[in-house]
């Protein structure tokens, strides 16, 4: 059954994201406490191997696409499918949604982060990775109003620096760091 | 989105409250998250600053219900949308179709039409069509009225396309619709065994009874105690061995209803009605 899951850490990459949530996911040690959610840009209708590139990287945790009212559990790892928004509920389950794209994406970072904010206010803690797009700054504002810690990767570190960019621009109250720093946030067993 | 203008539990049961006395359409069973968002969404679009100002326009303003309606019903759909589904259908289902002398199907939570329109192909090019009878419902009124027309924008039509091939489709994708301008509209004769009708899940009863059910990405927005009565409203809803689609994301494990329907693939979310 559903562990009482208190804490939570989500990850919205998008061009040019994939090689730090790499890093960042190989390195969250054995018992990491928090379940991580990933929102990745990624083509629909073509099918994806991102569950199995995320599960060759990580050895301790479960690395999952979720389905609708799935319970969030600690030790997992869970990917937003791809073509829906997910978001969280607040008896800490998911929810899938297949509205029209925001800011051109479905899954949208925007619409995860904010939702993520709602429940689990400042025990969560959110990163923003590179991109191209402006998706992820009104989360990140969510994220930050609602007292959780907002991360955002150094524009000057990405290739594509739009996101963490727009991101920045719209919040003052976050950490913006390096890929490095980051990986070693996590790896120290912060959440 | 504002993080300002969030809306309480207490608020979110008020305007479901007002909805339901006023109009009839019970939200209350809604997953939350999403409902909150589209309620939030239309706030934007309408430029309706506080929850006072939305619940003083929903009780008096019959047009602004109707906005609001459409607003918070997600009407996204498209044709062929996830082809692997279609394709199980032309191989695992519509065979065991065919040996009904006629073939019930209910596609519930139709939207705008668009899955129905990739069923009528798929009866078309199997020789099932002329022994179909195809109901569509909605919840949503304007939906109905647009999926009858038959209209798509045709600028979706390359994506469609892209769809149906890779569902197996084998034809000139081209030959079901016409294009004039920007729309493209279907071809009559596709959709001469389709029903289009209203009809609430969350409401109203069983209206028939059906060899197959597709209700895809519908129950997503429901929370799981309205999720299971829907099942369980599908179930009456099937013949014995009767088939049901639902989302590739949606799953009935967290229903009661799990063990009343065997698998018939798991990845396409495609199940069987036992007895």
């Amino acid at each position: 059954m559903p562990s009482a899951v208190e804490k939570l850490v989500i990850i919205g990459g998008s061009a040019g994201s994939l090689p730090v949530l790499l890093d960042i996911v190989e390195s969250l040690p054995a018992g990491f406490e928090a379940p991580v959610v990933i929102v990745l840009h990624r083509l629909k209708n073509v099918s994806s191997d991102m569950d199995k590139i995320l599960a060759d990287s990580q050895e301790h945790m479960h690395i999952r696409e979720p389905e609708d009212k799935e319970p969030i559990r600690a030790g997992h790892i869970y990917l937003a499918p791809q073509n829906y928004h997910l978001l969280l509920e607040v008896e800490k389950t998911f929810s899938l949604d297949y509205s029209e794209l925001v800011h051109f994406s479905r899954p949208s970072i925007d619409v995860s982060f904010e939702s993520a904010a709602r429940v689990f206010g400042k025990h969560l803690t959110a990163v923003l990775l590179s991109g191209a797009n402006q998706d992820g700054a009104a989360g990140i504002e969510a994220v930050a109003a609602a007292g959780g810690t907002a991360i955002v990767q150094d524009p000057s570190s990405t290739d594509y620096p739009a996101m963490p960019t727009a991101a920045i621009q719209k919040t003052n109250d976050i950490l913006i760091l390096q890929p490095v720093d980051i990986v070693n946030y996590f790896k120290k067993g912060n959440s | 989105m504002n993080p300002k203008t969030d809306i309480s539990a207490n608020e979110l049961a008020e305007i479901v409250s007002l909805i339901k006395h006023n109009y009839g359409y019970d939200f209350g069973d809604y997953a939350r998250a999403s409902l909150n968002r589209r309620i939030m969404r239309f706030m934007d679009t309408a430029r309706i600053k506080n929850l006072y100002d939305l619940k003083y326009h929903l009780t008096n303003d019959k047009d602004i219900f109707s906005w609001f309606l459409q607003t918070v019903t997600v009407n996204v759909t498209e044709m062929f949308r996830d082809p692997v589904f279609y394709k199980a259908l032309r191989e695992k289902v519509l065979p065991k179709l065919a040996s009904y002398p006629i073939i019930k199907i209910w596609h519930a939570g139709c939207s705008t039409g668009e899955e129905v329109f990739s069923m009528c192909i798929l009866l078309h090019e199997a020789g099932l069509l002329d022994r179909a009878r195809i109901y569509a419902t909605d919840l949503n009124p304007a939906n109905i009225e647009k999926a009858k027309t038959g209209i798509i924008p045709v600028r979706y039509m390359k994506d469609y396309t892209a769809n149906y091939i890779q569902s197996g489709g084998t034809s000139d994708f081209s030959m079901y619709y016409t294009a004039r301008y920007e729309n493209a509209i279907i071809a009559k004769d596709l959709r001469r065994n389709v029903i289009f009708s209203q009809h609430n899940l969350v409401s109203d009863q069983v209206f028939n009874e059906f060899q197959l059910i597709c209700c895809r990405n519908v129950l997503i927005y429901f929370n799981k105690e309205l999720q299971n009565r829907i099942f369980h409203l599908f179930y009456d809803s099937l013949t014995p061995m009767g088939y049901m689609a639902i989302g590739m994301k949606e799953s009935l494990l967290f229903t009661d209803m799990r063990h009343k329907f065997e698998t018939v693939q798991s990845a396409t979310k495609i199940y069987r009605r036992k007895t």
